[in-house]
């Protein structure tokens, strides 16, 4: 406590980014500490676990550290700590896992796992501070793509998901493919701004009526088809029309599939969350989508849609104050679902 | 793993794909491992998924590219299906304690097999895959 206010660390390490957060009464960034391995994945093309989870161990400490100095706060004042515990790479979960039992047990402060895709969710608590459940989370990151119905605090009903390639990872994929490198997400994005994203009529792949999980391995596989045919016939490729026409048939399912989810369960609101959720073409058609039919959309700003430790406080502090146990006892679950 | 011989199939639908996914299944014991190898868009996730099924496995089966590794425990055997499209090395698969898996009482499947190939054991049932003439068609080559 400080100045009233209960206070959260959130330490999350699941993938690329370690990173640590002190969050005030669950909705508001007092510090938000982010340690980027990107730069270090980009010349392998991808996150490499055993690199990641060095780093991790690495930074860990003065990513904590530096967290609270920022808050301008010490251990003492901190009321809770929460920690990303799946799903994620082992190696990278366990550092933040072993951290935060650690910082726990030596300054006797309750601690809670969080699943780090409640923390997505929760993100929007921090950005809209009067934000309440209920509502539709879309959820589009490397990982993952999914839909899911928030009716409460720290309650998630998963209605649909990917069922090959995630949204981010076919991005990954595609922009490795035609030379645009890694992260595959935001170079797409700014490829496709100078693309005409109708030159290529990539099929729209929207499964058996009603259904809200995705798939984008045909789609991908559509693509390397397109260029392979392109190349065969000698003709150059248009790399920022390739990223258009992609990123339209990407999207367009996304935005389709969760606008037809918060009509199906009357929420009038969907909050977007995941690295995914920064992408300029799906934000303003998700706008324009939902509006149609007057729902709002609600996005974090970029900062809050990568992975991050504030979200992790968020979510942590909603867990804690609806009544999730804390516990010492905590082991990382790679494959930790909703 | 069950004798399954030196074959070489053309794939032309995903019935095609389904059948010899669950072909494999069925002749799959504990402790096998499978490597598939093949370039991207050739139906790798596609056949894991279909030997899952085999093996009984209920619900999703997708990438796993994100954590490099899903496991799977409602079938006939624990499934521990891998994706190391990411990796760079086979003692980088070691690193994330895939010893265990390898050695276990499961079964693994590995996409894009030849990046570690130098850590998979002699006796891995190999499956690789290519692009086939026409749009659609793949080729499966099983080497033992």
């Amino acid at each position: 406590m400080k100045d009233g206010r209960f206070l959260t660390l959130g330490i999350e390490t699941s993938c690329d980014e370690t990173a640590a957060s002190v969050v005030a009464d669950g909705r508001f960034v007092m510090s938000n500490v982010i340690s980027s391995q990107i730069d270090i994945h980009t010349a392998y093309g991808g996150v490499v676990p055993e690199i990641a989870s060095r780093k991790h161990l690495e930074r860990v400490n003065d990513v904590i550290g530096k967290a609270l100095s920022d808050a301008d706060v010490t251990a003492k004042d901190i009321d809770l700590i929460g920690v990303t515990y799946g799903p994620g790479l082992v190696g990278a979960l366990l550092i933040g896992v072993a951290a935060a039992k650690a910082m726990a047990y030596a300054c006797d402060i309750p601690l809670v796992g969080v699943n780090h895709m409640h923390g997505h969710i929760a993100a929007n608590y921090l950005e809209h501070h009067e934000l309440e459940p209920p509502f539709m989370a879309l959820i589009v990151s490397g990982g993952h793509t999914e839909i899911v119905n928030v009716p409460a605090y720290n309650q998630c009903e998963k209605l649909g998901g990917t069922r090959d390639d995630a949204a981010g990872e076919a991005f990954d994929k595609i922009a490795r493919v035609i030379g645009l490198g890694y992260p595959g997400g935001p170079k797409i994005d700014r490829a496709a701004k100078e693309g005409d994203p109708e030159s290529i009529a990539f099929k729209r792949v929207y499964l058996e009526p009603g259904s809200l999980d995705f798939s984008f391995s045909g789609l991908k596989t559509q693509a390397l088809n397109y260029l392979n045919q392109e190349r065969q016939a000698g003709r150059e490729i248009r790399v920022n029309d390739v990223a258009a026409s992609f990123q339209e048939a990407v999207v367009e399912v996304i935005a389709d599939k969760a606008v037809a989810a918060a009509g199906k369960y009357g929420q009038k609101q969907i909050v977007m969350a995941g690295g995914v959720a920064s992408n300029t073409r799906l934000r303003a058609l998700m706008e324009e989508k939902a509006g149609a039919k007057g729902i709002t959309v609600l996005k974090p700003s970029p900062i809050l849609c990568t992975d991050n430790g504030a979200m992790i406080a968020s979510a942590a502090y909603y867990a804690y104050k609806t009544g999730e146990e804390p516990t010492l006892e905590l082991d990382a679950v790679p494959g930790l679902e909703f | 793993m069950k004798d399954f011989g030196h074959r070489k199939l053309i794939l032309n639908s995903e019935e095609d794909t389904r059948k010899l996914g669950h072909e494999i299944a069925e002749a799959l014991e504990p402790g096998d491992v499978v490597a598939l190898i093949g370039d991207l868009g050739t139906g790798k996730t596609a056949l894991t998924k279909y030997i899952a099924e085999g093996l009984g496995i209920t619900g999703e089966i997708n990438s796993p590219t994100f954590t490099i590794v899903k496991e799977y425990r409602s079938g006939r055997l624990p499934l521990y299906h891998f994706d190391v499209y990411r990796l760079g090395s086979g003692e980088e698969l070691l690193d994330i304690g895939a010893e265990e898996m390898l050695e276990g009482n499961g079964v693994c499947v590995i996409e894009w097999a030849d990046i570690v190939a130098d850590v998979l054991p002699d006796d891995a049932f190999a499956v690789c895959l290519e692009y086939g003439e026409n749009e659609g068609e793949r080729i499966a080559e099983i080497l033992e």
